[in-house]
């Protein structure tokens, strides 16, 4: 008996996964465990295992070709075995691909392993399913499809948590302004529009093409609907402050003799900032929340899970460090080193980057100054750390030389007012100014 | 343009016709003499004589067939049933003589005839006297069904149904025959048939309903108006061949839909209705199709049961809300 291997789920929001490399060649035996293939998914490449014993009889799609979830990728069974029923049955009527329009929700507990922790990366969302099944309208779901949303990120409010149209559409977050109650919004959002019209070819001279067209890989499609999704949603607003630098400096480099001589790993200023910010958060709860519309609360987490923003070649992505506030700088810059690795790598799970409370982006290796960062939802803020300067200071009535640092914490509103905002600024500050109470 | 009432819209579009053309004659129980159980057919005979408005006896089998034998040979009768209730006794001839003739020979016949009458509940009428034929004869290929709601549609549905070259059942309803509206009187003015009229425009839900049905979707409208919501109200007009296409544009707009339909639910208009949509508008479902029918049971004739038997403009409103989710 032929056995059919499918795109599985790999993380919460995945609604396809684009196989990035064979491992394994027909005719090739596997055992369970064995990896037989990379597929990059909208978070990151990660290896495709075999949950059954058998000979690689047909590999159905090639590498770089992308598969919705429960799409077949390959046929194991007996060495000589024909797999041309189960390619039969995964090729359905409409003749597509090797992708059936197999719902995501029915496979998600299959080869699954089990989801998302209570705190997920897109945590601000459950999952209506009863039995595995996702319950949606079929306009729901070909929205959710269209515009590559999970359908088991969104909560459904339709009867027995069914999963309609205007849910789909908050998640898209181009629908602010309709309000919860409203049956179909009258004004339906640009995403509805007029047609979509292509861009106007452009005038090519001589053989040489005017653009080079690359693909949108899965890691930008999930920042842009990410980062498109919080700045619609979430009314920005921003809090500056430039902040005294000479004790972190100072504190640095005795910390790091020591880690010298000691042999451990070296402290940077973003470990620091990570440690500072993790002490902030915990006075002030309130900035270390989340805004749940779908719930109909605002969460105020008790722990401190900082996802620091991480520069790849492909994009960006946010590890998190868990439980900062009760980690040291020595583990907090051995893990931050360790993500920040594996995400260069494109190795990090996804539950590696799911569940942030706050999120920091720091530009100053690259000579910024200052900056506004757009929030990681469900994250109520987002810290954006400039460069440190050598900048002539006025102390005691003197102009000496100091070293100042510009950080921008960009809040939420439904969350966080500019008051809250700025007490917590204020707390950090002086974490900043006084790191050695960083230690109280 | 002239306000009419539904009976006079009527008579005025056959009294027209019969000017026209005088191979038109009217049949039925009771339509000359005494003008017409319903005074459709008022001063007809006056006009026409007692050659083409002819006094029928108690037979439906009988004139029917009558005028079905006519059609064959040239004629274009009209016949009317006193209610459609009574068409029961000529079901045979209308559905295997009218409806397929034209079939079975090839096209070399030819049936213009129009079976026309009221259709449908009238109050305490019982069991017997309160049927919906709408999907009865909708149900056999080769004829055509058409049902009015007001007195325009009646008027230029009529004018077209007694020019076309197949045999059409026209129902019209023993309530509404003193329903006033405006009629755009013209001698050419032909409605067509299988072309369903949107009656109000919305974004919020479909409502669908014809006959008296279509009245209680205004209303439920003009409710759902006042909640802030908008909804498409489609009169289809003509039930085969019916105009999916106009209501399956609708339902892609609003994404929902409610039938309204005084028939008994089984095997009925709404049934198709539905089916349709599914078929063609799966993916713009936001909500499963809901309908608002009849009870499943023979009319009652009690006042208090009929009341509940009927398809009623709560009951509408409380089905768009669910599909509006609201």
């Amino acid at each position: 008996m032929a056995i059919a291997v499918e795109m599985p789920k790999m993380s919460d929001t995945m609604t396809e996964g684009v196989l990035v490399a064979w491992l394994a060649d027909e005719g090739d035996t596997v055992a369970p465990g064995d990896i037989i293939a990379q597929v990059e998914t909208d978070k990151a490449t990660m290896d495709l295992e075999a949950y059954d014993d058998g000979v690689l009889l047909k590999k159905v799609i090639g590498e770089g070709e992308a598969v919705p979830i429960g799409g077949l990728i390959a046929v194991l069974g007996k060495a000589g075995e024909d797999p041309s029923a189960i390619l039969a049955k995964y090729q359905g009527g409409d003749g597509a691909a090797a992708a059936p329009e197999a719902s995501e929700a029915e496979v998600s507990t299959d080869a699954t392993p089990s989801a998302a922790p209570a705190a997920s990366g897109d945590g601000a969302a459950t999952a209506s399913a009863s039995g595995g099944r996702i319950k949606a309208s079929p306009l729901a779901r070909r929205l959710a499809q269209e515009h590559g949303i999970a359908l088991g990120s969104i909560a459904g409010s339709g009867p027995e948590g069914r999963i309609v149209k205007r849910d789909v559409e908050a998640a898209m977050s181009t629908s602010a302004a309709a309000p919860a109650t409203a049956p179909a919004p009258v004004t339906t959002p640009a995403v509805a529009a007029p047609a979509y019209q292509p861009p106007p070819p452009i005038a090519v001279t001589g053989s040489e093409p005017a653009y080079n067209a690359v693909r949108i890989s899965q890691m930008r499609k999930t920042i842009a609907r990410r980062l498109a999704q919080s700045k619609y949603t979430a009314p920005h607003f921003y809090l500056t402050i430039d902040v005294d630098m000479d004790r972190m400096v100072e504190v640095r480099k005795q910390l790091n003799a020591v880690a010298e001589a000691q042999g451990t790993q070296k402290i940077s200023f973003n470990d620091l900032i990570t440690k500072a910010c993790a002490a902030a958060l915990k006075q002030h709860p309130e900035v270390n929340a989340s805004y749940l519309e779908q719930e109909g609360e605002i969460r105020q987490y008790h722990a401190v899970h900082i996802a620091v923003a991480v520069a790849v070649d492909e994009g960006l992505v946010t590890p998190v460090i868990r439980d900062v506030d009760q980690k040291g700088l020595t583990q907090i810059a051995e893990e931050t080193r360790a993500l920040a690795a594996k995400a260069r790598d494109r190795k990090l799970q996804p539950q590696e980057m799911e569940g942030s409370t706050f999120t920091t982006s720091n530009l100053g290796m690259f000579g910024i100054e200052e900056f506004t960062a757009i929030i990681n939802p469900p994250n109520a803020c987002i810290l954006a750390i400039g460069g440190i300067r050598d900048v002539p200071v006025v102390k005691d009535g003197a102009i000496v030389p100091g070293k100042r640092m510009k950080v921008t914490l960009s809040s939420d509103h439904r969350v966080v007012d500019g008051a809250v905002g700025a007490t917590f600024m204020a707390t950090l500050r002086s974490y900043f100014e006084e790191p050695m109470t960083l230690l109280l | 343009m002239p306000e009419m009432q539904l009976r006079e819209a009527i008579r005025q579009a056959m009294v027209e016709e019969m000017e026209r053309d005088e191979n038109i004659f009217l049949i039925g129980e009771e339509v000359a003499q005494y003008n017409g159980a319903y005074k459709v057919s008022q001063g007809m005979l006056d006009q026409f004589g007692e050659k083409r408005v002819i006094d029928s006896p108690i037979s439906e089998a009988g004139f029917a067939g009558l005028g079905i034998g006519a059609a064959l040979n040239g004629l274009r009768p009209i016949v009317e049933f006193m209610t459609w209730n009574f068409s029961f006794v000529a079901i045979d001839q209308i559905i295997n003589n009218a409806a397929k003739v034209g079939y079975m020979s090839g096209g070399q016949f030819k049936t213009p005839i129009v079976f026309r009458g009221p259709n449908g509940a009238a109050g305490q009428l019982a069991a017997t006297h309160n049927t919906s034929v709408e999907a009865i004869y909708a149900y056999f290929p080769g004829l055509k069904v058409i049902s009015i709601s007001n007195p325009d549609d009646a008027y230029g549905l009529m004018k077209s149904a007694i020019r076309d070259d197949d045999p059409v059942v026209f129902l019209e309803s023993e309530v509404m025959y003193g329903l006033k509206g405006e009629v755009e009187v013209d001698p050419e003015r032909l409605i067509p048939i299988g072309k369903a009229r949107i009656a109000r425009e919305g974004d919020d839900v479909t409502l669908v309903g014809h006959n008296k049905s279509y009245w209680v979707a205004m209303e439920v409208a003009d409710r759902l108006a006042a909640d802030g919501y908008s909804a498409e109200v489609i009169d289809p007009r003509t039930i085969r061949p019916f105009d999916f296409d106009t209501v399956i544009e609708s339902v892609k707009k609003t994404n929902r839909c409610v039938i309204i339909d005084e028939s008994n639910p089984f095997a009925s208009i709404s049934s198709e209705i539905a089916f349709q949509i599914q078929d063609r508008a799966f993916d713009y479902l936001d909500a499963p199709i809901r309908r608002v029918t009849a009870k499943d049971v023979p009319a009652p004739y009690a006042k208090n049961l009929i009341a509940h038997y009927m398809p009623g403009a709560d009951d509408a409103y409380e089905a768009c809300k669910k599909v509006m989710y609201v």
